[in-house]
């Protein structure tokens, strides 16, 4: 597939590895944010090409893995009512609840479907008028245009049974939040690529100043991921802090405008509850007051419970990058993908999801 | 959930909800929603993210960033054919 392949060829990602341990002369932590990277770096192995000095670990971009016990909760109860067609990507379906999941609820004859995109969640509610069709429209702001437009086009269609769940995340303050934190570790960043072609990047150019930390924008396959770090490396090493974009092919400085404009009608910036993280300010989208009639939060009296999370579970640690799934004494017995105990075991972004799947045996360094 | 793909638009039509276009990716053709990208044409690639384009691909940096990196792959094997003595891929090498 055009721009995919020529960005996995294994000669380039081997220049590029020697060229990193070309540059390096000490240790420096770098941390990717979203997910989908933190897979790929799995995936293909990247951590293994790479010198020792180089300390990759894993930040909070997983949706499912942030969205809160609560949130999950009151998906449950919406999903288990006999009016209510529930619709969600199937990363969810999974994701424990205080006591259950959205699986068990299926199970027990709630109506839960899955589907690849809310305009599919469109379609169920003008099927299905009689019905109340709930989306839970999760994610990063990657996802929040797509979101937006399914409740603008339900209310311009006037589709009063369709109605969202929302738990919209930001990827900023959640990397302001870990700087400024007293424990962090984290030297550069590489920041997600799909988030920032919605968003573009001024805003991660504020926190290489107020940081001094250089950040860049990187894209999805092998090579953009080592081209990301090589040029993370370069800076560190010539003491710049700057943010500079890897994924030019796709990401531009101010973003996507159109879809910037839409989210600005139908979402406002609310502070949200991070899951293993707790409340950050400014980190969400909730919708405007004039979507009301579509805001499943509102139409449904749902208790406002705060829940605890498994003891066991070391996924607020992972998160924040401060360890790393085998650290876990869960990690592969008691927390497997099909048994999970925190959401980073659970979703395809999830950071003990990628080392189960690629990384259960701890590789010998074949590198240096 | 961040997942977006590139695939080239084969064709356009406007309906009532919006532009949405035939997009080919690798063989599989799905609808997808271009309001995020009024200036796509046909022929173009679109990054696409659950059914909606966000981007509309940058084939010229793309080719730039592209070329630059096969420099350096090519630069390397050059190096390691002067310094190695594996015996990779020998068919490519007349010994």
């Amino acid at each position: 597939m055009k721009f995919v392949d020529e960005y996995r060829k294994p000669e380039i990602a081997r220049a590029l590895a020697a060229e990193i341990s070309r540059r390096v002369t000490r240790p420096w932590v770098l941390m990717e944010i979203c997910g989908g990277q933190t897979h790929t770096l799995m995936r293909y192995g990247i951590p293994d090409l790479l010198p020792r000095e180089i300390d990759l670990v894993h930040g909070p971009g997983c949706p499912v893995c942030v969205a809160p016990v609560e949130i999950i909760d009151k998906a449950l109860a919406i999903a288990a009512r006999p009016d209510v067609v529930f619709v969600s990507y199937g990363d969810m379906l999974r994701v424990p609840g205080s006591r259950e999941d959205l699986f068990t609820v299926k199970a027990r004859g709630g109506d839960v479907r899955v589907v690849y995109s809310p305009m599919d969640a469109l379609r169920i509610a003008r099927a299905e008028r009689s019905k109340r069709v709930v989306f839970f429209a999760i994610g990063f702001e990657t996802t929040a245009p797509a979101n937006a437009w399914a409740v603008w086009q339900a209310r311009r269609e006037g589709l009063d049974n369709f109605a969202m769940l929302v738990s919209q995340v930001l990827v900023p303050p959640a990397i302001r939040l870990l700087l400024e934190s007293p424990r962090n570790r984290v030297q550069g960043f590489i920041a997600p690529g799909h988030v920032c072609t919605v968003m573009g990047y001024r805003q991660y150019e504020m926190l290489s100043r107020d940081f001094r930390v250089p950040i860049v924008v990187g894209g999805f396959e092998p090579i953009d991921l080592l081209e990301a770090i090589h040029m993370l490396v370069v800076q560190l090493e010539e003491g710049r802090a700057e943010t500079e974009n890897q994924y030019a092919r796709s990401v531009a400085r101010e973003g996507n405008l159109p879809a910037q404009r839409l989210m600005e009608k139908v979402f406002e910036v609310c502070d949200r509850k991070w899951r293993g993280v707790g409340e950050i300010p400014q980190s969400g989208l909730r919708l405007r007051e004039e979507y009301t009639a579509h805001d499943a939060e509102r139409i449904f009296e749902l208790e406002e419970l705060s829940v605890e999370e498994p003891a066991e579970c070391i996924s607020a640690e992972v998160l924040q990058g401060l360890k790393k799934p085998p650290d876990c004494p869960a990690f592969g017995t008691r927390c497997t993908p099909e048994m999970p105990l925190g959401a980073p075991m659970v979703s395809a972004e999830g950071a003990c999801a990628a080392y189960y799947q690629y990384r259960r045996v701890p590789v010998a360094n074949a590198g240096d | 959930m961040c997942l977006a793909i590139p695939g080239r638009i084969d064709s356009i039509e406007e309906t009532p909800a919006g532009r949405t276009a035939k997009v080919q990716f690798g063989g599989i053709t799905r609808e997808v929603h271009l309001d995020f990208v009024p200036e796509a044409a046909v022929g173009d690639f679109v990054l696409v993210h659950v059914g909606f384009a966000i981007s509309r691909m940058d084939a010229e940096e793309a080719e730039r960033t592209y070329q630059l990196l096969e420099e350096m792959g090519m630069l390397e094997t050059e190096a390691l054919g002067e310094t190695a003595e594996q015996p990779s891929a020998p068919e490519k090498e007349p010994q």
